[in-house]
């Protein structure tokens, strides 16, 4: 076994932090914290100049990276909450395109999102799909050379920065379940589309999305008439891979600054038992968070699909994050209800934040229910309740 | 980065795995309770070379790293296995790093297999080690009393065995008055923290084995027994606590392979992750095997159903050196430096 990356892999990680250096100011972060916008147009093409959106796929002028550099790179952008969401999203959507879609979405789309020129965001929850996203109401009927679409798609962050929506509809009013439904790319200009802001406890915007008689040619479909399900998938896989440990990672060296030095008294919280005891349990969880991590992609390196260690690593990554946000904000004391961007704050805030953040980890890309129900199906072969 | 067995590494699994199959069955565990000793399993051992391969090949041994001691450890979990493998093993290797008269022979003894030779984990107080591994059936023991690395026969006058949750060997014993010292100073006390860091990394790999082999007695015994019509595993008050606990025990699964990883390569942050992994381990070997044992319900409570057996050695064999706490402590230590008090 080897718990070490190899050099090159090291060597990208350095590359990638000199770009972060770069092209991540403070000034950048502290705008993106008080829009709550976690999207930059400048950023996000600086990204695409060094091919670190879709850094697998194949482009003209550049090497792909392997899946080591691929999880090196989005580790180090994810641990400092780089605006790379709607890029990720994109990527997301455009596998998906790349695998079902037409001729002409592949040339349309691909090379835009690479660039970083297109952002995609996801419709796939509605007010009463979430977690359960087989349950969608939104449709879609057949007119005259396309689709008109009606129907509300929850949480379509950055839907007001965006370009398009992938969007799940049911095509078959008499379907049920996973059957009758299809995959379209809208674009968010299109007539009787509609984006309305929705704010949430971290302090990210996102949007609740409308469709009123929208129409959409039928070129901008992705899958097969009744075969968004199965093209969903490929999406959802993709979601489940995206790493979390690093923004228990973030916790962690945020806390563990914060600790070392002097309070205003003198006073080093390092020396305290309950601190270092807190943090100590954090660091040990964030160790185990990225071994779980680092076995999916080494499962994907060697061929194997982790069916059950991706949602293990979800599982377990979101629920330490929400778990040692809780014990270190306690172990900080009342300061640590001083709030992100007030200048009183400790540690800029980020304890704080990382507090209101761990709210939604543990629920995007499929609860942490929801992943206990696939881990014990799949790997303890417990029968489906 | 590479997370996979090697050939040479499965073939060392396959093997060990066949060997307590075949010498270390839930029968063979419960015959020879509450002493926890089984000398034909020791003597089986010891013929296939198990304790010998710890053994550096300088020093006579057959020079297993402790990534591969750590796979042997989890086999031996697995079966909840009564024989001080661990123990012999990490005292095995202290032994051959210091270098005196009578470390040398004590360890010509080991590796001719004649003797067993311990580890007291913990340090001396007044010159005794209270609940020494396998104390109670060692014939030497090293040990460590702030200063000194002293090397101790032991015999029955030399021991109290202890009655104990786990069935394990264990024994106060005294260090008598002619224990040889075989290493003094800051180097003594460099390796007893270096075989700690050992012994918790392998305990570490032992407790994923025990706890490894109770939560998938409670997989099956879920998905097999119904109750209010459907089989309890399919209730997600059962169902969701052993996903998390297949979830925690791979993950101290891994840690404890990084620890051993880390420790091979003397790696700056081998004692850390050494401590760490002993804590994640013992913390969801502990949940893990309660889950296990209460899932069964009233039957996990019956002696006649193996997931005892289990539990009660997830805590007996960690616990001898300490709680999960304590080795949260030496982790912070490693980690940020000892604490001024």
């Amino acid at each position: 076994m080897d718990f070490a990356w190899d050099p090159e892999t090291e060597a990208l990680r350095h590359d990638v932090r000199a770009f972060l250096a770069e092209h991540f100011t403070h000034e950048l972060e502290e705008e993106l914290y008080v829009n709550g916008t976690s999207h930059d147009d400048a950023f996000v093409r600086a990204l695409g100049e060094r091919n670190w959106i879709a850094p697998e796929w194949p482009r003209d002028g550049f090497a792909p990276l392997g899946l080591a550099g691929v999880h090196v790179l989005t580790e180090e952008l994810t641990r400092v909450d780089a605006p790379i969401i709607a890029s990720a999203t994109s990527t997301m959507v455009g596998r998906v395109i790349s695998a079902v879609g037409s001729d002409f979405l592949r040339d349309e789309i691909l090379p835009t999102i690479v660039r970083g020129e297109k952002t995609i965001v996801l419709g796939m929850s509605e007010p009463e799909a979430g977690s359960d996203v087989a349950a969608v109401q939104t449709r879609a009927r057949p007119a005259e050379g396309g689709w008109v679409i009606d129907g509300q798609k929850m949480f379509t962050t950055n839907a007001h920065v965006g370009d398009y929506v992938f969007l799940l509809a049911r095509t078959d009013p008499d379907s049920q379940r996973h059957r009758g439904l299809t995959t379209f790319l809208v674009p968010l200009d299109a007539e009787g589309v509609e984006v309305q802001a929705v704010f949430t406890v971290s302090g990210e915007r996102t949007n609740i999305t409308f469709y009123t008689e929208a129409f959409v040619e039928d070129r901008w479909r992705i899958s097969d008439v009744g075969g968004g399900w199965q093209s969903l998938m490929l999406a959802l896989q993709d979601e489940h891979s995206a790493p979390f440990s690093p923004h228990l990672a973030n916790l962690v060296e945020h806390a563990e600054a914060w600790a070392a030095q002097p309070d205003a008294y003198g006073d080093v919280p390092l020396e305290r038992h309950d601190v270092r005891s807190a943090l100590i349990e954090a660091a040990t969880d964030l160790e185990v968070a990225q071994l779980l991590e680092l076995r999916t992609t080494w499962m994907e390196s060697v061929g194997d699909v982790p069916v059950a260690e991706g949602p293990m690593s979800k599982l377990f990554s979101t629920e330490a994050a929400r778990r040692h946000a809780e014990a270190l904000t306690a172990a900080v004391g009342p300061d640590a209800l001083r709030s992100r961007g007030d200048a009183t704050a400790v540690a800029e805030g980020r304890i704080e934040h990382a507090l209101r953040f761990s709210l939604g980890m543990t629920i995007y890309a499929g609860t942490s229910e929801v992943q206990r129900n696939i881990i014990a199906q799949r790997r303890c072969r417990l029968p489906r309740g | 980065m590479n997370l996979g067995l090697s050939a040479e590494q499965q073939e060392l699994v396959g093997s060990f795995t066949n060997l307590f199959a075949k010498s270390a069955s839930s029968e063979r565990v419960r015959a020879v309770e509450p002493s926890g000793f089984d000398p034909a399993l020791w003597q089986t051992l010891v013929d296939t070379g198990a304790v010998q391969m710890a053994v550096p090949e300088a020093a006579g041994g057959w020079g297993a790293s402790l990534e591969d001691l750590a796979l042997v450890a989890e086999r031996f979990g697995r079966v909840a296995a009564p024989a001080p493998l661990v123990d012999a093993q990490v005292a095995a290797r202290l032994v051959a790093a210091t270098e005196s008269g009578p470390a040398a022979n004590a360890l010509a003894r080991v590796l001719d297999g004649d003797e067993v030779v311990t580890l007291a984990v913990r340090t001396l107080r007044d010159r005794e080690a209270r609940l020494a591994p396998a104390g109670a059936v060692c014939n030497a023991m090293v040990a460590f009393d702030g200063e000194n690395l002293l090397l101790t026969r032991v015999t029955d006058v030399d021991r109290t065995a202890v009655a104990n949750l786990a069935s394990a060997p264990l024994a106060d014993v005294r260090v008598r008055d002619d224990a040889a010292v075989i290493a003094s100073g800051p180097a003594a006390a460099a390796r007893f923290e270096r075989a700690i860091d050992e012994w918790l990394t392998l305990t570490a790999s032992a407790v994923v084995g025990l706890a490894q082999t109770a939560h998938d007695l409670a997989c099956s015994y879920a998905a097999e027994r119904i109750a209010f019509g459907a089989p309890i595993g399919s209730f997600q008050g059962v169902a969701h606590p052993l996903a998390d606990d297949a979830t925690n025990l791979d993950g101290a699964r891994l840690l404890a392979q990084k620890a051993a990883w880390a420790l091979d390569a003397d790696d700056a942050r081998g004692r850390e992750l050494a401590a760490m992994a002993f804590a994640f381990a013992v913390r969801a070997g502990e949940v893990a095997t309660y889950n296990a044992l209460h899932f069964h319900g009233g039957y996990g409570f019956m002696l006649e159903y193996d997931v005892q057996l289990f539990y009660r050695r997830v805590r007996g064999w960690s616990r001898v050196w300490g709680s999960a706490a304590d080795a949260s402590a030496r982790a912070a230590d490693a980690r940020y430096g000892a604490r001024v008090r």
